[in-house]
């Protein structure tokens, strides 16, 4: 019964050849540093699910945003579980991000037909890294409330264009809510949103072309 | 393999993925169940024994208001609803509670000693004594307190409280 009903599926799905292209790749050597982009992807689904239920209870309000965390902390049954994950999860998932950069420059994988990947995986560190600049002020807390101070006045700095951009991140000359609410929105759907897009292309030509072969004696 | 009792590498790890990741899904996703639900499982306990003040300062026979404040704590946000309530003492054992919130719209009635009845300024209501209508748009007598709800302990009276 079972069965019959997968074979329909995989008649109209394509279940098993989109299983043999997506996972069931050639692996040129079991090596580990490849698997840095896997757990990577594996990271932001976690970051995902547990964003989306810390926002069951997060409110990204200067009035609420504080308490709302201490709620989460220390009111809700396993929030601090939730939050905990979400909080290491992202400098894991920084950290995670570059070493996979780190690998792919060493061992030259960037190289053709593989530029766009990289220059994808670009975009998707600074997304990353937007992420967590973003996030950083949500608890909007002492830390929060500096950090981004001094991170907006650093984008300020560019010549000719600084004050713009300034006003820009910030919703306004100085921090307040309207930063708070913009932070949340990008933290919440632009940057998700940016991140899976780019996600699905780097994916679609990582498996287009290929795991890289790595460098042999004679390279 | 089957049958043999002999299980294959490639099954085995098969296996032992299959269970590892069922345990982790359930140590991540059982606590974040109860996440959600947390609000829908907490007990809300919200009846308390108010003390209105010393029996022997109200007077007999004359409505006296007393208030209280209650506060509520929904998640991080507080609330706190004032009350008043008439305490009408007709003897030392004999004491009867009114609340002052109007039966109509939930304005506070107050006690007018020469007409002997409480009105409500909103619309005109009028309640006897004893919180019963006497005239206007009320649906129903005030709310009241007596028997099990009150109690003196140290000559003060106190109200028991269901609500707030």
């Amino acid at each position: 019964m079972l069965k019959k009903l997968f074979t329909w599926l995989d008649e109209r799905l394509g279940l098993d050849d989109m299983y043999k292209a997506v996972l069931d790749r050639p692996e040129p050597k079991g090596n580990w540093w490849n698997t840095l982009g896997s757990a990577s992807m594996f990271l932001f689904v976690m970051q995902g699910l547990t964003g989306i239920f810390l926002s069951v209870y997060y409110t990204p309000s200067p009035d609420h945003a504080y308490d709302s965390i201490q709620y989460i902390m220390n009111g809700v049954a396993f929030g601090w579980l939730i939050r905990g994950i979400h909080h290491w999860g992202a400098s894991l998932m920084v950290i995670l991000v570059f070493i996979h950069m780190i690998r792919v420059f060493v061992t030259a994988s960037y190289k053709y037909p593989r530029e766009l990947t990289w220059l994808i995986g670009v975009g998707l560190l600074l997304c990353t890294l937007g992420m967590g600049f973003t996030g950083y002020l949500l608890p909007w807390n002492q830390k929060a409330y500096w950090a981004t101070t001094v991170g907006t006045s650093i984008a300020g700095s560019v010549p000719w264009i600084g004050p713009f951009i300034l006003k820009a991140l910030r919703g306004g000359p100085d921090l307040s809510a309207l930063t708070l609410s913009r932070f949340f929105a990008a933290h919440i759907w632009m940057l998700p949103a940016a991140l899976a897009g780019l996600m699905g292309v780097h994916l679609f030509l990582i498996i287009k072309h290929g795991e890289s072969q790595f460098p042999g004696k004679d390279d | 393999m089957a049958g043999s009792g002999h299980i294959s590498r490639r099954d085995f790890i098969k296996l032992t993925t299959a269970a590892v990741g069922t345990f982790i899904g359930a140590v991540i996703g059982l606590p974040a169940i109860a996440y959600l639900v947390d609000p829908a499982l907490k007990a809300v306990k919200s009846d308390a024994w108010i003390p209105l003040g010393k029996l022997e300062t109200f007077e007999i026979g004359k409505p006296t208001l007393a208030s209280f404040t209650r506060s509520k704590v929904n998640g991080w946000e507080k609330t706190v609803t004032s009350y008043g309530v008439f305490v009408i003492k007709k003897s030392d054992t004999n004491i009867l509670v009114l609340s002052n919130k109007c039966t109509h719209l939930g304005c506070s009635v107050s006690w007018k000693d020469d007409r002997q009845e409480f009105i409500c300024p909103c619309h005109d209501a009028q309640f006897r004594l004893d919180g019963s209508v006497q005239g206007g748009p009320p649906p129903r007598p005030l709310d009241s307190f007596s028997g099990d709800r009150l109690k003196v302990v140290d000559s003060v009276l106190l109200l028991h409280f269901l609500e707030g």
